[in-house]
């Protein structure tokens, strides 16, 4: 039988559920031992102004959504990556790491997915609360999502930190356009695959391949970005987006210092960083036989 | 009246020039200019059946103050209302340099006798409109009763005499292809339209840069044949900066530097004006905006 040709795949981007490539058209070739591995997007600032269109265009569907409903959309990628387990592990090993470790983290990845799935309908009945005041009032507080998120994911743990980047920022209703690791971008764009096929609405998530430095500022400085959830190496970098995200006083979550791999990071309070709080007085006539004071 | 019916439009042809004119690249100085003639260019509109006062003088509040922070901004051309909405917006607008257009004529439909079309006409402008925008029959057109089409037009025209300009409205998406929309064009244009109009913007589709461009060869022709200028609108459907400036792009190439102007072309559009003060606030800041901070009406 003649030797087959090998089928390699194309690295798009993912805006709005489709896979453009890049608006600028330019490309870097990713290597290992001197041989091409893929051809990546470097996007421009257009793809990130794009991505933020159709983010924000589907944010109030997705948060209006019930809260059970986004957890059985969340469950449901994870039960679409552990069916393409496979082509993960490959990526990952093709990134440069060991198969032990590239099973591990495709396992550890499924499993927070799993984790935090069952999460949407449980924040509110947990952070949020019923406030004790003196006047006529019932006053309550709940929390929100914030919107549009702009994410840059970590270098490392390309995989289970994009996850670990991704989810708990959507599963309360935000929508994200992220900005995935420079060096090991191969499982960023199967993970947009995988969730273009599990009842995710177009444009909740959004990924986009390219340089950081070039890419990250822009994200900081939109007007239409609500919150930024970064994690980044760079000191420079983050200093800058510090700085110009506080032209919309767009809320900062520097996540670098969390442990991406340690199972200490499932926690809904990370959940909680990406809400804001909303606090109602509702006038309620005051009846002082009751016992109940609210 | 004579009417060329021989003489048919070059469809690919249309399609292929406007797919030319779309892959444009404008400098972001040329850009800009192009943002401030399109705000200076629309026509702001409110057209529902849940127009209140208050809604109407909100929106000639907007389009007398179109952004604070840019004063150097150039105002929009016109206000378009419903013709009992007439007189909250003149009372509102008659220190401003902003016009009031009134639809006319049972707008939409167009559906109603030309006694009451006269009628509507006359209050709309007894009430302070300065431009008319009239539908054309399209029943009437399907059933081949140029003459009546025709008629109509110049009896609206007449009834407007020098107080106000008349645009005259296709209702394209009605026409069907666009030999229907040449022919239109051009019996409204014999009749006397100051204006040709693409859509009411109850129908879809609306404005399309093909029918816009057949239109604008029409207008053209008739330069050509008589020397006498007519204005463009094309309305509906066209909400950002980017095919806007498209249509400058086709009318710049199409009719000359003498029709950049607000006297003489028109975008018919709502959310268009907050789009454009978004690319320009763009263009003078370099970060991408948001809706947020632009009042809806």
């Amino acid at each position: 039988m003649s030797k087959r040709i090998k089928v390699l795949k194309t690295y798009k981007i993912f805006i709005d559920g489709k896979f453009p490539r890049t608006e600028s058209g330019r490309y870097t070739q990713l290597k290992k031992d001197n041989l091409t591995i893929a051809n990546v997007c470097l996007s421009s600032r257009k793809d990130i102004r794009n991505a933020v269109l159709s983010a924000r265009n589907v944010f109030e569907s997705w948060s209006s959504k019930s809260a059970y409903n986004r957890s059985q959309i969340l469950y449901r990628i994870a039960e679409m990556m552990e069916g393409n387990k496979n082509q993960f592990i490959e990526e990952l090993i093709l990134q440069g790491e060991d198969s032990n470790k590239a099973i591990l983290e495709i396992n550890q990845s499924i499993d927070r997915i799993i984790y935090f799935a069952g999460w949407p309908d449980k924040i509110n009945p947990i952070f949020g609360s019923v406030n004790p005041v003196a006047s006529s009032h019932f006053n309550f507080t709940i929390l929100e999502p914030m919107g549009v998120v702009g994410i840059v994911a970590p270098e490392e743990n390309s995989l289970l930190g994009l996850i670990s980047s991704i989810i708990p920022v959507i599963l309360s209703g935000n929508t994200c356009v992220t900005i995935v690791s420079e060096k090991l971008p191969l499982c960023a764009i199967s993970l947009a695959e995988v969730i273009s096929n599990s009842d995710v609405p177009n444009g909740v998530v959004n990924i986009i391949t390219g340089s950081k430095d070039e890419l990250a500022p822009h994200l900081a400085q939109h007007m239409d970005v609500n919150a930024l959830g970064i994690n980044i190496d760079n000191k420079e970098l983050k200093n800058q987006m510090f700085f110009q995200a506080s032209n919309n006083l767009k809320r900062v979550v520097d996540v670098s210092k969390q442990k991406i791999e340690d199972s200490s990071f499932e926690s809904p309070y990370i959940v909680k960083k990406f809400m804001e709080a909303k606090t109602i007085w509702h006038p309620i006539e005051k009846d002082f036989n009751s016992t109940n004071n609210y | 009246m004579i009417l060329d019916l021989k003489t048919k439009v070059d469809k690919l042809g249309v399609e292929d020039r406007v797919s030319r004119i779309t892959k444009r690249s404008l400098k972001s100085e040329a850009k800009l200019q192009g943002l401030k003639m399109i705000l200076s260019m629309i026509d702001l509109t409110t057209l529902e059946g849940m127009d209140t006062n208050k809604s109407v003088e909100q929106l000639c509040y907007k389009a007398t103050h179109l952004h604070q922070e840019f004063p150097d901004l150039p105002n929009v051309a016109a206000v378009c209302v419903y013709p009992n909405m007439v007189k909250t917006a003149s009372n509102f607008l008659k220190d401003s340099k902003v016009k009031v257009a009134s639809v006319a004529t049972a707008f939409p439909s167009g559906n109603s006798s030309l006694e009451v079309k006269i009628q509507e006409t006359k209050e709309a402008i007894f009430n302070g409109a300065e431009e008319i925008d009239m539908v054309i029959s399209r029943g009437k057109f399907h059933s081949g009763e140029y003459n009546y089409v025709f008629d109509e037009i110049a009896t609206i025209k007449e009834t407007c005499g020098d107080k106000a300009r008349l645009k005259v409205i296709l209702e394209t998406g009605e026409l069907g292809d666009y030999d229907h929309i040449r022919l239109a064009s051009e019996i409204s244009i014999k009749a006397g339209a100051d204006f040709i109009k693409t859509s009411t913007g109850k129908i879809k589709p609306a404005a399309t840069l093909p029918i816009t461009l057949v239109m604008l060869e029409a207008i053209k022709d008739h330069y050509y044949n008589t020397g006498k200028m007519v204005g463009m609108k094309p309305a509906g459907g066209i909400s950002n900066s980017k095919l806007a400036l498209q249509y400058l792009i086709m009318v710049k190439e199409t009719l000359g530097n003498l029709w950049l102007d607000k006297h003489w072309f028109r975008f018919g559009a709502s959310s268009l004006a907050n789009d454009v003060l978004m690319q320009i606030l763009k263009q003078k800041t370099g970060v991408y905006q948001s809706n947020n901070y632009f009042s809806k009406d």
